[in-house]
């Protein structure tokens, strides 16, 4: 930038590399857990038996630590490490606070262990990818705290005044992710190990969406494309193709993506208006995703020789490509007609392991391969096997994909068939049978993008072995920023308005976006108030804590319970859900993935002793189930001791239950398990004892019901 | 919907904290100038006296 200043003004400094050094090997470690579990689970639903009979090794229960293990170790470690290295970079300074940094290092590292331990012991709030409980969502909390201040003073301590593009993205997902995850994690907790939301149904579940895509938008993406806009002009040496076009990508994503949750929702008892807004947020996505995607795929022009040569650019090049699909994937997946018969799929795990491990999973690797040999002060131990990793893992996300295309397409129109009036598959069954091909297909491709990764993980030990002794850290030297002084004497004030095109351009696009939305409020208040009949009761102390048992197994991860309003549906299950249905339901359970059946119209659908063999061994009464067996709930007994302080958090959340009910909760519950055993002994089930768990969770599935609306 | 009614609000309120990010970035003067930036970063390692490896 010009020529230097007398040295007697410039500072020297350093960069705190050692943190990008831990994150970094962090994500190295959590990366290998996180895709170990994905391909254990996924070979559990080829083969149920995988599982081993063992609790706390079955789907319900680490599916979900896959899922956080994914996103907020392995892609949050990584995150952090290349914020933390190119922030200080971009701003010319060192992280403000090094104590803090470390804070923020173990304070996440803790946070993942506790995770580790507490999801398999089925310790959960049952809401996808918020599963934590609140202790360790309130030690989220802090920590985050701790690392938005420290990026924030860094901020305020630069040395270059101009804020490069990669820094929004970092800016915008610490302030969003702050929020989302705050409001999503209100609880009031119960006991150490168990809370309820204070939202139900239906506004759980739009908090829970609005969170969750989110989660994807401002966890998954924007911080990566912040590291896009970074590594690639550094690995590529030449600069992004277009910076204007990449702060239009900026100033559009942050506002469109925060309105796009409700597509999760759709067909479900979310009102029209809520899911209409969804997905027209969602499809206008589209065009900032793409302009990113061509920006990052055009830098690359004329450099295509080096991309075929250097591992680095080749993940890159493929990263960009998967954001890309994924981004046209999703709009697609937003349009109704489209989400009727991909939600509730395979198509949707594919789509966002598309995402995963396409995009974030190769952005990650090529921003390691970058670094690991500059800041170990060393060379890349193998290219080969670098390339080997590109290769082995491409085709096994193509395998993925491809399997989990067909599975998911394969079984929404094989659900959806009518011919006359009746299903043309009636038995679910069937459609799970034709999909078990596929999961073996899915496990053998995510294998593969695994034995990638341990390619990779070699490369990086040896890499790292191979660093010399003692390693300095680099001395850098810049000016301080001076103060600003904007010019507008000489200029018309209107200037910052005119000035640029593009500039204008983004704000008549805010002013768009505002304007819509405010349009759209004073719809609200006809849909405000969902008038609750007098035919619905609360759940019965047993059945609630049964309702506990299902949560804590993660039954809503094969499960949904929300019967859309479609006429194959209907004719399935029974009268579509409505918002009155899960009005008293803290969490909702309203589920995104059907591998089994859906819950919502159960009642009364089998005798309680077809569940009490169903639930010992599903293969006892439906014949190649792939559903885990769940023996333990056999001998654990019924938890008795909270039972009234749950009725009293859920009282004190407005559901109508009376002070005697919360008192007596335990003689109610009694009374009610003793009612189910006699009837299971009166249907030929022996030797039934009524203080086990089983018979909790037998009454709460015989509640689920749909209420009949005069 | 009672929810939306919270929602809403914060949903605006991150967005107005965009918005304010915005106009501070363009009264800063932050893009009057969008050549050099995304070249200068290239040049971050060479702009320091002591020249790092890589
Ligand atoms: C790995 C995915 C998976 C998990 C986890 C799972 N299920 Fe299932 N479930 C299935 C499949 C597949 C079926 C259909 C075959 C059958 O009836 O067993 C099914 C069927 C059922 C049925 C019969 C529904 C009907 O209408 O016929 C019930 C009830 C049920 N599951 C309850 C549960 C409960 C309760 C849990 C949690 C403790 C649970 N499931 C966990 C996959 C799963």
């Amino acid at each position: 930038m010009g020529s230097p200043l007398p040295s007697a003004q410039r500072e020297t400094f350093k960069y705190d590399d050692s943190i990008v050094k831990k994150f970094l090997i962090a994500t190295m470690i959590w990366g290998l857990v996180a895709l170990l579990l994905g391909v254990f689970i996924a070979s559990q639903l080829a083969d149920w038996k995988l599982n081993f009979g063992i609790s706390w090794l079955t789907f319900g229960r680490l599916r979900p630590l896959h899922t956080n293990a994914a996103i907020f170790a392995f892609a949050g470690n990584a995150i952090f490490a290349g914020i933390y290295h190119s922030s200080q970079r971009l701003l010319k300074t060192r992280m403000a606070s090094d104590w803090m940094s470390k804070l923020h290092f173990w304070g996440w590292q803790l946070v993942i262990l506790l995770a580790a331990i507490t999801l398999p012991l089925g310790i959960t709030q049952g809401k996808e990818y918020a599963e934590l409980e609140w202790p360790i969502d309130l030690l989220i909390t802090g920590v985050w705290v701790i690392f938005a201040v420290n990026f924030f003073r860094t901020l305020a301590i630069r040395r270059e005044r101009h804020i490069y593009v990669a820094i929004w993205f970092y800016i915008a997902t610490i302030v969003t992710v702050a929020l989302l995850h705050i409001v999503n994690a209100i609880v009031i907790p119960v006991t150490l190990f168990q809370s309820y939301p204070v939202y139900a149904g239906v506004q759980d579940a739009l908090v829970q969406w609005w969170y969750g895509h989110n989660a994807v938008a401002f966890f998954l993406t924007t911080p990566l494309l912040g590291l896009m806009y970074y590594y690639l002009p550094k690995a590529i040496k030449r600069p992004i193709y277009s910076y204007r076009l990449s702060i239009i990508h900026f100033w559009s994503l942050v506002f469109i993506y925060i309105w796009a949750g409700p597509h999760h929702l759709l067909y479900s008892a979310l009102p029209e208006w809520a899911q209409v807004m969804g997905v027209v947020f969602s499809v206008m996505l589209l065009a900032p995703s793409w302009g990113g995607m061509i920006n990052g795929l055009l830098t690359m022009r004329g450099a295509w020789d080096r991309v075929r040569r250097d591992p680095v650019l080749k993940f890159f090049l493929a990263a960009i490509t998967f954001y890309g699909m994924s981004t046209f994937e999703g709009p697609l997946l937003s349009i109704r007609s489209i989400n009727a018969l991909a939600h509730y799929t395979d198509w949707i795990i594919g789509h966002v392991h598309g995402g995963v491990l396409g995009w974030n999973g190769f952005m990650i690797v090529a921003m390691a391969y970058y670094l690991v040999p500059r800041l170990w002060k060393t060379k890349l131990y193998s290219e080969r096997l670098a390339n080997i990793h590109f290769w082995t893992a491409t085709l096994g996300i193509i395998m993925y994909l491809l399997s989990m295309w067909t599975s998911g397409i394969t079984q929404g129109l094989m659900l959806r068939a009518v011919e006359g009036s009746r299903l043309m598959y009636p038995d679910f069954m069937e459609t799970v049978i034709r999909l078990i091909p596929l999961y073996y297909v899915r496990a053998i491709g995510g294998s593969l993008y695994l034995l990638g990764y341990c390619l990779f993980l070699v490369n990086m030990i040896k890499t790292i072995r191979s660093a010399p002794k003692n390693i300095e850290d680099d001395v850098y030297t810049a000016t301080p920023m001076g103060p600003f002084k904007h010019d507008f004497e000489t200029e018309n004030s209107h200037r910052f308005l005119e000035g640029s095109a593009n500039i204008f351009i983004a704000y008549t696009v805010i002013a768009v976006l505002v304007g819509s939305v405010i349009e759209i409020v004073p719809t609200l208040d006809a849909h405000r108030y969902i008038k609750i009949p007098d035919s619905k009761k609360p759940y019965s102390p047993l059945e609630l804590q049964g309702r506990d048992i299902y949560v804590r197994e993660g039954c809503y991860n094969c499960h949904s319970q929300m019967i859309r309003p479609l006429k194959a549906e209907v004719m399935r299950y029974g009268p579509f859900s409505k918002p009155e249905d899960s009005v008293y339901d803290h969490p909702f359970q309203w589920g995104s993935k059907r591998t089994g059946p859906d819950l919502a119209n159960l009642s009364g659908k089998y005798p309680d002793s077809w569940h009490y063999y169903h639930m010992k061994d599903p293969r006892l009464v439906t014949p190649k189930s792939i559903m885990p067996a769940y023996p333990w709930l056999y001998k654990n007994k019924t938890d008795m001791d909270s039972l009234s302080k749950k009725l009293r958090v859920m009282q004190q959340l407005g559901v109508p239950y009376t002070d005697e009910q919360v008192q007596n909760a335990v003689e109610l519950a009694e009374t009610q398990a003793k009612g189910i055993a006699t009837t299971l002994e009166t249907q030929g089930v022996p030797k039934v004892s009524d203080s086990k768990e089983i018979i909790a969770l037998i009454a709460y599935l015989q509640t689920l019901k749909p209420l009949e609306l005069p | 919907m009672t929810i939306i009614s919270m929602l809403l609000p914060l949903a605006l309120l991150l967005a107005t904290g965009f918005i304010l990010g915005f106009i501070w970035a363009v009264r800063n003067g932050q893009w009057d100038d969008v050549d050099t930036p995304p070249q200068r970063i290239l040049m971050d390692d060479l702009d320091s006296e002591i020249h790092p490896r890589g």
